[in-house]
């Protein structure tokens, strides 16, 4: 079978994503250590979170020394789409997935993680997810380490360069996947679209935050996906 | 409450939510979906997530408009031609920082 999902491929798939990490978390560690949270804490945070727009509004949060309650608050609405992320991938796992395995892996839900592992042909084991999450989480922590304590070291013009290393790779699985079943470049389009209305209107923008802005636009393309063109999904094979 | 004992539970507070919101569904959804519905809308999901997230914020991605077009021209060429997602996201951005840095640095001196 061509592509098995060893831990190899994981590694592999999760380079550019580490790479848009890296750029991102450093971002993230220069902002949180100018507002006044130390170095440890932010480090921390990455370490034990990787998820970038919840550690952005928790970080905030900490800032200010808002309440725990609030934390929790800001973590459950903007961290929600994990959860849907979470029974879209509980579908594609192996049968081999133990509930120990099912425990370790689900650290690595995030956007990018998530998406790169149900875009697979096949169902996902242990060994390629957890390569896969690998240098992405290390990426996150070390851009936060690296961010926190150099600060501006690194030129800029390279920094912002990286951050369309996330974005391209994004690119990489919608296009290919458009070209083999061209429903979903139809979906992609109205979630596109949609995104679009949200990011210009300025009503929107101002009133819906980014993370629940995407999961309204991918939602409702997905459910009109669904509606008006339904798919079996029985193709997907076990290894 | 001091600061550092704050830090410390605000962490773990954060950590443990985020932990659960991502665990649960993944432990509670151990049986295969059997309705066609749900498993059409999981299956444009992924594909209608990235989309969204992508566009339009890679035009706005490096800071400049031109340069992060040039990034997403290449990006959707280099994917047309089914490259893997390691070269297209390094395309993308060896294709923006030469840009960048035509702008930048070039433009100026000729011009």
């Amino acid at each position: 079978m061509e592509n098995l999902l060893t831990f190899k491929k994981g590694i592999k798939d999760g380079v550019p994503i580490a790479l848009g990490y890296f750029a991102v978390s450093f971002a993230f560690g220069v902002s949180v250590v100018s507002q006044g949270l130390p170095a440890l804490v932010a480090v921390l945070m990455s370490m034990t979170n990787m998820t970038s727009a919840g550690q952005f509004a928790g970080s905030a949060v900490m800032v200010v020394f808002g309440t725990l309650f609030e934390i929790v608050l800001t973590q459950v609405v903007i961290n929600a789409r994990y959860f849907l992320m979470g029974i879209t991938l509980s579908q594609r796992l192996s049968e081999k997935f133990t509930l120990k395995d099912r425990l370790l892996c689900s650290f690595g839900i995030t956007d990018e993680i998530f998406a790169v592992a149900v875009t697979q042909k096949q169902l996902i084991n242990k060994k390629y997810f957890m390569g896969l999450m690998l240098l992405p989480w290390a990426g996150w922590s070390v851009g936060t380490l690296l961010g926190a304590l150099a600060g501006n070291l690194l030129p800029e013009i390279l920094l912002l360069s990286l951050g369309i290393a996330l974005y391209g790779m994004f690119i990489a699985i919608v296009v290919p996947a458009g070209l083999a079943d061209f429903k979903i470049f139809i979906v992609s389009g109205i979630s596109i679209l949609l995104s679009c209305l949200f990011y210009y209107l300025p009503y929107l923008r101002l009133n819906v935050g980014e993370g629940t802005a995407y999961i309204i636009c991918a939602l409702s393309a997905s459910i009109i996906g669904a509606i008006f063109f339904p798919v079996k999904v029985s193709e997907v094979q076990d290894e | 409450m001091n600061k550092t004992l704050y830090y410390i539970l605000a962490l773990v507070i954060m950590a443990g939510v985020t932990y659960l919101i991502r665990m649960l569904p993944m432990v509670i959804f151990k049986k295969k979906i059997k309705s066609p519905f749900i498993n059409s809308l999981l299956y444009y999901l992924p594909y209608a997530v990235l989309s969204a997230m992508t566009f339009p914020f890679i035009l706005y991605c490096s800071g400049n408009v031109i340069s992060a077009s040039v990034g997403t021209f290449v990006a959707l060429i280099a994917s047309f031609c089914k490259r893997s997602l390691v070269t297209v996201a390094i395309l993308a951005v060896i294709s923006v920082l030469l840009t960048q840095l035509t702008i930048t640095y070039l433009i100026p001196i000729i011009i």
